[in-house]
């Protein structure tokens, strides 16, 4: 289990309506929110959060190329350098033949390798597992998240008063 | 607080105003988000069913005879079937072919409908994802089997060797399907897997004890945050993007094998888009056949609606009509062309020995399709599932008319032979449904078979309290009770 040695505030909408309507009340206020958590996709809620867009595929492209350059190189190279056959008199340089392969290999690599670098960047992965600051958070409920490590008492008043004023269901806290 | 709802109501107004009324609504129930989360992880946490036990014993029995049949096979060696030098490919590769066709469906409902934006995929697409995988499974069996010394298949992969190095020819079609076919499972497998990961921590945030455990290795630490969700969302979107032209490769070199050889009936150009859509149209009979068993046993009517049969329906009209086009292109073209070899192959295909496959095949694929074209036929159940189950008997057809119909009648009379399988070429395809729908059984309770964050994102859209009449505006208000108490508290 991942541990951040944080104490988290956070509060549990019903809807993700009511969430969003607090992030924007919250950026009013300038209330530096720690995290946001939701059981499904809600969107609008990048552009709210200040989210930059993802650059996921402008990695899967570079794999890609990788895919393809693999490819087409080390058939060229086999077919051409290391062991020159002649199939149904083609050329050794059989480029067209090298298209499906290097198609292939070109969407393996791309799709992999995005794939491993999703779960990296997440801090995701086979055996990992982090905290949870809720059971509902993947079931029904929307939760805004506050870190209130060495926070004062009133300045975690002021949070939990903004969460109940903002509709929140459910206020609570945990160590993280 | 009351302006709080006000505007939520405005917001949830005016998103049910964008659905066209002429839509029907595709979750059914006056659903909350907390209902969906109980329907669809009940499967995984409650006892299975009584059908379910029936349904796993049947298909270990049928998994049984494929672990027989494939020992006989590997230890008697291939003359346990009645392949011959004419007929070189009979039961084994038609039924790697219909496997491949059939694990097309779930990269199209994912991938294909994702980019098109077509909602009613969030119903079926995980199920018919797990099935594309366990189909692709069953049909790489076969060329393996085939092969005999099984523990050989390693040469098929480019690797160095002792051998001088030796490479794989990389001209042949049939090392192309190697990419293909590893590829195809591949990225079908990462693309539903990621799909499940925010299941599998739906169903781990429920569960206690061992359940929690195992669930918690399974969903990979998923929290749901923000920006994971972000990333989420951007990776399907590319994985989705690159399986669609990839679902349409895989096909194409399947019917490479058959279109890059010399032989009268094989080589066509028509093959690829003849192949790929002849693909679609049993895969998605099979999502069919899987998906009206599994809404009824696993109660799940309320997402998998009738409204998604008939949307399904209509793509078996589309493709089935269009391989249609295709058979009877092939028969014109045999006869235009003047070429006498063509024209014989086909004659031979319809008139010939095999004549009974091939008027099987056109009644399973051509003709039955198109009573779809009535909305009361594609939107009954008992039709669907007798017709999901006739495509599919059609497509085998198919795929045995091109293999074997063709070799049987080559361009040399002496060598002219007939083929029928022995009982362990029917046992291994037999075995290979076995194994097929034990696997399937397996994902039905170990995860949640709809993509339940997908049809959560989609509810206020699509779900019958949101559209339409019954327009009920605030989801908060089914299920909550927090709201009605503060406002009792400020009036008080």
């Amino acid at each position: 289990m991942k541990v951040y040695n944080k104490e988290i505030l956070f509060g549990l909408y019903n809807d993700e309506t009511d969430l969003m309507q607090a992030i924007k009340v919250a950026k009013k206020d300038h209330l530096d929110i720690w995290d946001v958590f939701t059981p499904f996709p809600v969107h609008g809620l990048d552009p709210l959060l200040g989210l930059e867009e993802s650059r996921l595929h402008q990695a899967g492209f570079i794999y890609g190329i990788t895919g393809t350059l693999t490819a087409f190189l080390f058939m060229t190279w086999a077919f051409v350098k290391d062991w020159p056959i002649i199939f149904g008199n083609k050329p050794y340089w059989a480029a067209p033949a090298f298209i499906p392969v290097t198609f292939e290999l070109t969407v393996l690599f791309a799709a992999i390798g995005m794939t491993v670098t999703f779960y990296t960047i997440c801090g995701m992965g086979p055996g990992v597992s982090n905290p949870i600051l809720h059971d509902r958070i993947t079931d029904d409920k929307f939760c805004m998240a506050f870190d209130v490590s060495g926070a004062s008492m009133t300045e975690i008043d002021s949070y939990k008063s903004f969460l109940s004023k903002t509709g929140a269901s459910e206020v609570s806290s945990k160590n993280i | 607080m009351i302006f709080n709802r006000l505007s939520i109501a405005k917001t949830v107004n005016s998103m049910s105003t964008i659905v066209s009324p002429i839509r029907e609504p595709l979750i059914l129930g006056s659903k909350t988000y907390h209902q969906i989360t109980e329907d669809i992880c009940r499967p995984t946490e409650a006892a299975p069913s009584k059908e379910w036990i029936i349904g796993f014993i049947c298909a270990v029995a049928g998994l049984s005879v494929y672990f027989f049949c494939v020992l006989w096979t590997v230890w008697n060696g291939i003359g346990s079937w009645n392949l011959n030098r004419t007929i070189g490919w009979g039961w084994d590769i038609t039924n790697f072919v219909w496997w491949v066709g059939i694990g097309h469906a779930g990269t199209l409902i994912s991938a294909i409908l994702l980019l098109f934006r077509q909602r009613w995929r969030t119903g079926v697409n995980r199920a018919a994802e797990a099935m594309t995988i366990f189909a692709v499974i069953c049909a790489g069996q076969f060329p393996i089997i085939h092969m005999g010394r099984v523990w050989m298949a390693i040469f098929i992969f480019p690797y160095p060797n002792t051998r001088g190095p030796l490479w794989p020819n990389f001209n042949s079609p049939l090392f192309w399907d190697v990419f293909a076919i590893s590829t195809y499972f591949t990225v079908s497998l990462l693309f539903w897997y990621t799909g499940l990961v925010p299941d599998f921590a739906t169903v781990r945030d429920r569960a206690t004890g061992w359940r929690r455990k195992l669930y918690d290795n399974l969903a990979f630490g998923w929290t749901g945050s923000a920006k994971h969700w972000q990333r989420w969302e951007s990776l399907s979107l590319v994985l989705a993007g690159l399986s669609t032209p990839l679902v349409l490769s895989v096909h194409t070199i399947v019917s490479f094998d058959f279109a890059t050889s010399v032989i009268p009936g094989w080589h066509t150009t028509i093959f690829p888009p003849y192949f790929v859509a002849g693909a679609v149209f049993s895969g998605f009979a099979m999502v069919l056949t899987l998906m009206l068993v599994v809404r009824k046993i696993l109660k799940l009517e309320d997402y998998i609606t009738i409204s998604h049969i008939e949307s399904m329906n209509k793509v078996i009209l589309l493709t089935g009509s269009i391989v249609g086009v295709a058979y009877l292109t092939e028969l014109f073209i045999s006869w235009y062309s003047g070429y006498i070899y063509e024209q014989f192959a086909f004659y031979n295909r319809v008139f010939g020995v095999y004549w009974w496959s091939y008027f099987g095949m056109m009644l399973c694929n051509v003709i039955s399709p198109q009573l779809f074209w009535s909305k009361k036929l594609r939107t009954d159940i008992w039709v669907t599932f007798f017709m999901s189950i006739f495509i599919n008997i059609g497509m085998w057809f198919e795929r045995f008319v091109i293999i074997a119909t063709t070799l049987a009648r080559d361009y040399l009379p002496s060598s002219w032979s007939y083929y029928s399988p022995t009982w362990v070429e029917i046992g291994l395809f037999i075995g290979s449904l076995g194994l097929f729908f034990t696997c399937f059984l397996i994902f039905t309770r170990l995860a949640p078979v709809v993509a339940m964050a997908e049809v959560k994102s989609i509810l206020k859209l699509v779900g019958d309290q949101y559209v339409g009449k019954n327009t009920v505006a605030e989801h908060a208000l089914h299920h909550d009770t927090v709201h009605v108490e503060a406002e009792k508290q400020q009036a008080h």
